[in-house]
């Protein structure tokens, strides 16, 4: 096999400048909404005393929650020795690095005092799995960082494995926290079970390779890399089990609710209610996100580049759709405090049997703008460093192909 | 001849401008309203900050509400009133700790949440607003 | 029997009893009021686990439509001073409310005011990232504004829905109670006034309109008032299958 050989970004095509550009105005407009945010306070956006985390959290939730998966791709390389996903390791740790960053300005920049960040980083209450939580991402970012300078310089490669191993546990823990954040919360129906941080483990995975298989559809071609089938139809099946596998905890946690007669009642809220809940639920997150790409990627359709990055892009409209199930209509579900009791009359919204919530565009541009600064690190990051291969074709990188 | 020149120029700004940089006024500070502080004035300059931030950790974690570093209490004697008779709160750059506090251009966020006038004096701004 | 004037050091017999009398109706009379007085304690001093602060709801004597505990507690905290002018209603504050129940079998209905249940374990304390949200020894759940970052989780965690987000900049707070755009708030079970033997407003209110359906004490004195009701009758609190054991019990519900 021959040696794999990286190349940053070449010249300043007007693609390249182009994509910047949107880009930059995308994350802009992002930075313009948490002013205007932050100078009026919440009373702009949609979220409420009921509703309390919104669009902003449904998407730095799920940037985050993709960061810790895109970072598979890497590991199957590093740990599990899988040849084909070698060459592919540095796009994937620097991919990692770019949708956390991206979740995390998202999260940080809707707080009610962001300013007061550095009182979160150095007051630490250790009860509570959301302190951890930025323990952990900071470490995920210095050891995927250690990782990446192992792989990338020469005289460290003795030491990118160890140091691959354990960025993966590292991760595991990581994300097993951020679903933890709901499972631990008893408060909540819709919440507190364990099985939320195994689903959020899984979700990680579907999410980042699909993040990570966009990437490489879109960027290849458009640097004018050669893409092998090899390698795409490797990564299309594994995120198809990793899709498969998202749908299977699902079906586990609805299944498990709906044994439970104490469960019916958010169930019936969630999966046949009257709200937009139920329709984001089967059509956008099951039908969409769920069959619509494991029908594409399991059939000759998927051998089209196109319809997979259609596929892909289901998967990540799927993965938005489920975390705004999840965090929204978690929220939106009312509090179940007086069971047997039917609240006739509440000045603090007690009464309702749905929470509304209208996202304002402040609030869903800030969201946005953490997908577009984290691919923005990552263009800007490969224009600077060698992350990606300069040719994935697959004689350069198919460890049975001769040459 | 033009080496000396520029030198004189050079020692007359550094040296002059010293001179007039030295006149900047400095804040105006209302008196309070009582005979002294509770500390020496100087010694409340340096420490005040310390003094308070102590103070509130031990009023809020453990109820210890003496009345020595009591924030109510230095606001309700260093309040400053308008030609009125109203107190001005934090937005009046008349108000105590604003008199230095923009001064030093060092910000304080106390009154984001805590009364900058006491309670049962007039407040001079309306609810709501902008900075 | 002499006759003694007013000018010697003895009292009349009348005077006596009269004396008597007067003490024994004033030592009755405290101890039939509801909120039992607890001794102030000394400004210097730390509060200790000595004393645990709790009330007793008694839902039967609580009126459907009466406010009563809930305007005493907007006027006393300064939620009522016309701040939060551009939040629209599901955003504004509130630290307590009335919540009026029907049960779905049997048709009873029932009215309680629900605010901070001040729990044992309270799962706003335990998610808190920076330590903000914290319990005192004596029980009494607070939010430090200082360290408050605004990110809301405690709201997610608190079973009772009892804690709020202040939207907007405030300007019109009172001295006792701060509040401010960013942070979270909840029903401090009024500890400035209980810091200096005081009661809470709500149950003040309660009882100075003639409800009394609020007993306010320390749980952990056996002779305080609520305790005394706390033995007598049942009392549940809410959500009890979460095991918070909550300072707020309820008699009715």
């Amino acid at each position: 096999m021959k040696k794999i050989s990286y190349l940053e970004i070449e010249g300043w095509s007007g693609k390249l400048l182009g994509l910047l550009a949107v880009l930059g105005a995308i994350t802009l407009a992002g930075l313009g909404a948490v002013y205007y945010m932050e100078h009026h306070g919440h009373y702009v956006t949609g979220m409420n005393n009921q509703i309390v985390w919104g669009m902003p959290h449904v998407f730095a939730i799920f940037l985050i929650v993709a960061a810790s998966g895109a970072l598979n791709v890497a590991s199957i390389g590093t740990v599990f020795g899988r040849t084909i996903y070698k060459p592919l390791g540095r796009l994937s740790a620097l991919l990692a690095i770019a949708l956390l960053a991206g979740g995390l300005m998202v999260l940080v920049l809707d707080l009610g005092r962001p300013d007061r960040l550095v009182i979160a980083m150095t007051y630490y209450n250790f009860k509570s799995i959301f302190a951890w939580n930025i323990i952990l991402y900071n470490g995920f970012f210095a050891i995927v960082i250690v990782y990446l300078w192992m792989m990338m310089e020469g005289k460290m490669h003795n030491y990118y494995r160890p140091a691959g191993i354990a960025a993966f546990i590292w991760r595991l823990i990581l994300t097993t926290g951020t679903g933890s954040i709901f499972g631990f919360l008893v408060a909540r129906s819709a919440y507190d079970a364990a099985i939320m941080a195994p689903m959020f483990i899984i979700m990680s995975f579907a999410f980042g390779l699909a993040f990570f298989l966009m990437i490489i559809l879109i960027g290849y071609p458009g640097m004018g890399r050669p893409l092998g089938d090899k390698t795409v139809k490797t990564l299309k099946n594994l995120l198809g089990v990793f899709v498969a596998a998202v749908m299977y905890f699902v079906l586990v946690y609805h299944l498990t609710n709906l044994y439970a007669t104490e469960h019916h009642n958010v169930e019936k809220f969630i999966l046949a209610g009257d709200t937009e809940f139920t329709k984001i639920f089967w059509i956008f997150q099951i039908l969409l996100g769920g069959i619509v790409p494991l029908v594409i990627f399991y059939t000759k359709l998927g051998n089209s580049r196109k319809i997979l990055g259609l596929g892909t892009l289901l998967v990540l409209i799927g993965g938005i759709a489920q975390l705004y199930v999840i965090v929204i209509g978690g929220q939106s579900y009312p509090l179940e405090m007086f069971p047997g009791m039917e609240i006739v009359n509440s000045s603090f919204g007690d009464a309702n049997t749905y929470h509304p919530y209208l996202p304002s565009m402040a609030e869903t541009l800030l969201g946005i703008s953490g997908i577009a600064v984290a691919i923005l690190i990552v263009v800007l990051g490969s224009k600077v460093l060698a992350f990606m291969p300069a040719s994935l074709a697959d004689k350069d990188v198919d460890p049975h192909s001769k040459g | 001849m033009k080496y000396l020149r520029m030198t004189l120029i050079l020692l007359t700004v550094l040296l002059g401008g010293n001179t007039v940089l030295a006149d900047v006024p400095g804040p105006v500070i209302p008196k309070g309203n009582a005979d002294k502080c509770v500390l020496p004035t100087k010694q409340m300059r340096l420490e005040h900050m310390e003094k308070i931030l102590h103070h509130r950790d031990q009023t809020m974690k453990k109820g210890i509400r003496t009345t020595q570093f009591s924030f109510k209490k230095c606001i309700s004697c260093h309040v400053v009133k308008d030609k009125a008779g109203k107190a001005v709160n934090y937005k009046d750059k008349r108000h105590f700790c604003n008199s230095c506090h923009t001064f030093a251009s060092v910000k304080i966020d106390c009154f984001d949440c805590h009364a900058s006038t006491p309670t049962g004096t007039t407040n001079t701004s309306t609810a709501g607003g902008h900075p | 029997m002499s006759n003694q004037d007013s000018s010697s050091n003895g009292i009349t017999r009348r005077q006596f009893i009269g004396a008597g009398v007067a003490t024994a109706g004033i030592s009755v009379a405290s101890g039939i009021s509801l909120i039992s007085v607890a001794q102030a304690k000394p400004a210097d001093q730390a509060v200790t686990d000595k004393q645990r602060w709790g009330m007793l709801i008694d839902t039967n004597k609580c009126a459907t439509g009466c406010t009563s505990c809930v305007d005493a507690c907007n006027k006393e905290n300064g939620l009522d001073r016309g701040d939060e002018q551009h939040s629209r209603p599901d955003q504004k504050a509130q630290w307590i409310r009335k919540v009026d129940l029907k049960d779905k079998a049997t048709g009873h209905a029932v009215s309680l005011p629900l605010m901070c249940q001040h729990c044992e374990n309270p799962p706003c304390v335990d998610v808190c990232p920076t330590g903000a949200s914290f319990k005192r020894k004596d029980g009494i759940v607070l939010v430090d504004k200082h360290t408050c970052i605004g990110c809301r989780y405690c709201m997610m965690a608190c079973p009772y829905k009892a804690r709020s987000f202040i939207h907007e900049e405030l300007t019109n707070q009172l001295e006792h109670a701060p509040r401010g755009k960013g942070t979270v708030e909840s029903c401090t079970l009024c500890v400035h006034r209980v810091d200096t033997g005081g009661s809470p407003a709500c149950a003040e209110a309660c009882n100075a309109a003639g409800h009394k359906a609020m007993y306010f004490g320390d749980l952990k004195d056996a002779n305080s008032d609520v305790s005394k009701q706390l033995k007598l009758h049942s009392s549940t609190a809410i959500r009890e299958d979460l095991k918070l054991n909550p300072g707020i019990r309820y008699r009715g519900i």
